[in-house]
């Protein structure tokens, strides 16, 4: 499981309303949630998003709302990874269950740069910055959430298990 | 490792070793629950998962809880959705009316939780049963029709914060008043993601009910757990209840994150003032704000020792012209023993209305609901605006015994004042 793409870094206690407005919580249709994917933040934020891309954040991501359309609004986006230095509790279990893989490195973040471009092993649990060689260490992510991920998130996770 | 309470339960119910706070770990679960607020969202998941029959019908509760006797067409659409959904998979656990009560006094109560054990559910007081010793948090409906279907849901291993709590109890402080210091204390975030273990002299003094009030106010401390040792007194309440259950307690030399040591030697009673529950000041200092409504009941603070406390302070007065004084025993067995004590003649004695063991106004459902500009004094959990109605009311957070005094009183009160 890994990634390789160019870092859009954000700031600290980016809540789900600055990832994805409440007004644009009337679909949960991936690709249009993802066109607006961090409006709050910045009208027309993603634009600059190319398929593959890395979201990297500070302290306490994702906070606020528990709204599952946050992290399907990241992936419909085109990014499959959030690296922060921490992200809010139920926002991380969403993630996972919606098939985002989040990893967290705490004061570590400091060592990517808006526009470097991360590669990310999550098995490994190794992310290596290709743009100024630094590399951080996170724990890696079991085979069990890779399998979840894998299978895009919980609800095709448990089907697969029961088919 | 020697390991806290929290990864200690974690680590008997997984195959994985668990090395480290911050690991992502996969467990079995024993109970999965959930209300008649968050049980339809959950079937809707568990169907799209193409699940046929959930994992075991004694291991999923289902209550009718928060809406119920059903006050209007919808929650009566949710609860039939849910009864019929029962009925296909064979639940046993199902409750509805007269054998049905608030979940988290409820579940206790029959047995159903206990040490040792890791419950999930789709309402955010499941760490209630923490009072038990039981890992007990809530998740999302998504996650628990995930634990329906399977049996097993993911953790990440919390880091633990431990309090302390030493010392005697003064008269007329009790559990409620232990764990709106800490909340004042550490704030409504300052357990976010947390395990919270309780300990000390003042906790071992405390009953198995007073512990679950604790427990189920870790959540308002941001808390995933509020974690109790199992110790005589939890083990003489769950074999009461049918269940075997061995002790239980963090291993020596386990890795705390934080340690807080609280004395309560001295301590008066405190009140969480509107809007959070984090605002908390000695009843002192609030006492005469005015009242239009008392709610004594939740799964905060409904069970047979808060009936009990409040029956004591209400016994021979009468509750102020004025205001409202709602009781509800959380559950149909603390009705009845409330009944048998005579507890419910004292509270109808003093004018309080006794209601049905139903959540009700706790969550601004129906049976108490405040107009603009209204204030309440309530033994409930959260007092966030417009929690018990209008956006414009208010609500305090108190004991049992507060919020007796003041409904007699007619103003905030101090027990002792009386
Ligand atoms: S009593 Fe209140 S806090 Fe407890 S489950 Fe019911 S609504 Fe939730």
């Amino acid at each position: 499981m890994s990634y390789t793409g160019t870092a859009h870094k954000v700031g600290e206690h980016i809540d789900t309303d600055a990832i994805i407005p409440a007004r644009f919580l009337v679909t949960t249709d991936t690709r249009k949630l993802g066109e607006n994917c961090m409006a709050g933040l910045e009208e027309g934020w993603v634009k600059r998003v190319k398929p593959g891309d890395v979201m990297v954040a500070g302290r306490n991501f994702g906070c606020g709302s528990s709204r599952e359309h946050a992290p399907i609004a990241i992936l419909g986006a085109g990014m499959p990874v959030v690296i922060a230095h921490s992200f809010a509790r139920i926002f991380y279990r969403n993630s996972f269950n919606m098939g985002l893989l989040l990893l967290e490195v705490g004061d570590e973040v400091d060592k990517i740069a808006d526009g470097d471009t991360v590669e990310v092993d999550a098995a490994k649990g190794l992310i290596t910055n290709r743009t100024t060689g630094a590399t951080i260490t996170c724990p890696p992510l079991p085979a069990s959430m890779r399998e979840l991920l894998d299978k895009g998130g919980l609800v095709p996770y448990v089907r697969e298990k029961l088919a | 490792m020697a390991h806290t309470l929290a990864q200690k339960i974690l680590q008997a119910h997984t195959d994985e070793a668990i090395m480290a706070a911050g690991q992502i770990v996969r467990c079995r679960v024993s109970l999965a629950l959930a209300n008649d607020i968050t049980a339809p969202l959950a079937i809707k998941s568990f169907r799209a998962m193409g699940a046929k029959k959930v994992f075991d019908r004694d291991k999923v509760a289902l209550v009718m809880d928060h809406f119920t006797p059903q006050k209007d067409i919808d929650s009566a659409q949710q609860v039939k959705l849910t009864r019929e959904f029962a009925r296909e998979m064979g639940v046993t656990h199902y409750y509805e009316g007269g054998d049905c009560g608030v979940e988290h006094a409820l579940l206790p109560e029959l047995g159903l939780v206990g040490p040792g054990d890791v419950v999930v559910g789709a309402d955010s007081h499941t760490c209630t049963y923490g009072g038990l010793g039981a890992f007990a948090t809530g998740l999302g409906s998504t996650d628990v029709a995930g634990a329906m279907a399977l049996g097993e849901t993911w953790f990440k291993v919390p880091p633990t914060i431990r309090a302390t709590f030493t010392g005697t109890l003064p008269r007329w402080v009790g559990a409620k008043d232990l764990i709106l210091r800490l909340i004042g204390e550490i704030g409504v975030d300052g357990a976010l993601y947390r395990a919270l273990e309780f300990d000390g002299a003042a906790i071992e003094a405390l009953s198995v009910e007073g512990r679950m009030t604790i427990a189920n106010m870790a959540i308002e401390a941001g808390g995933k757990v509020g974690l109790f040792a199992a110790d005589e007194k939890t083990l003489a309440y769950t074999a009461a209840r049918g269940r075997k259950d061995a002790p239980l307690s963090a291993d020596p030399g386990a890795t705390y994150e934080r340690e807080l040591t609280f004395d309560v030697s001295g301590m008066e009673p405190v009140v969480a003032c509107p809007h959070l529950p984090e605002n908390v000041k000695p009843v002192g200092e609030v006492q005469g704000v005015t009242l239009d409504q008392v709610v004594i009941g939740s799964c905060t603070n409904g069970r047979i020792s808060d009936m009990r406390e409040a029956a004591e302070v209400l016994k021979g007065r009468k509750v102020a012209k004025g205001v409202r004084c709602i009781v509800l025993p959380a559950t149909p067995g603390v009705w009845k023993e409330a009944l048998k004590e005579g507890l419910i003649e004292t509270f109808m004695e003093s004018g309080c209305i006794v209601g049905p063991a139903t959540c009700g106004p706790c969550l601004g459902g129906h049976m108490g609901i405040l107009a603009d500009g209204e204030r309440a004094i309530a033994t409930t959990n959260r007092n966030f605006r417009g929690r018990m109605g209008s956006l414009e009311s208010e609500v305090y957070l108190a004991s049992p015994a507060v919020a007796a005094a003041s409904a007699v009183a007619g103003v905030i009160a101090h027990p002792g004042s009386l």
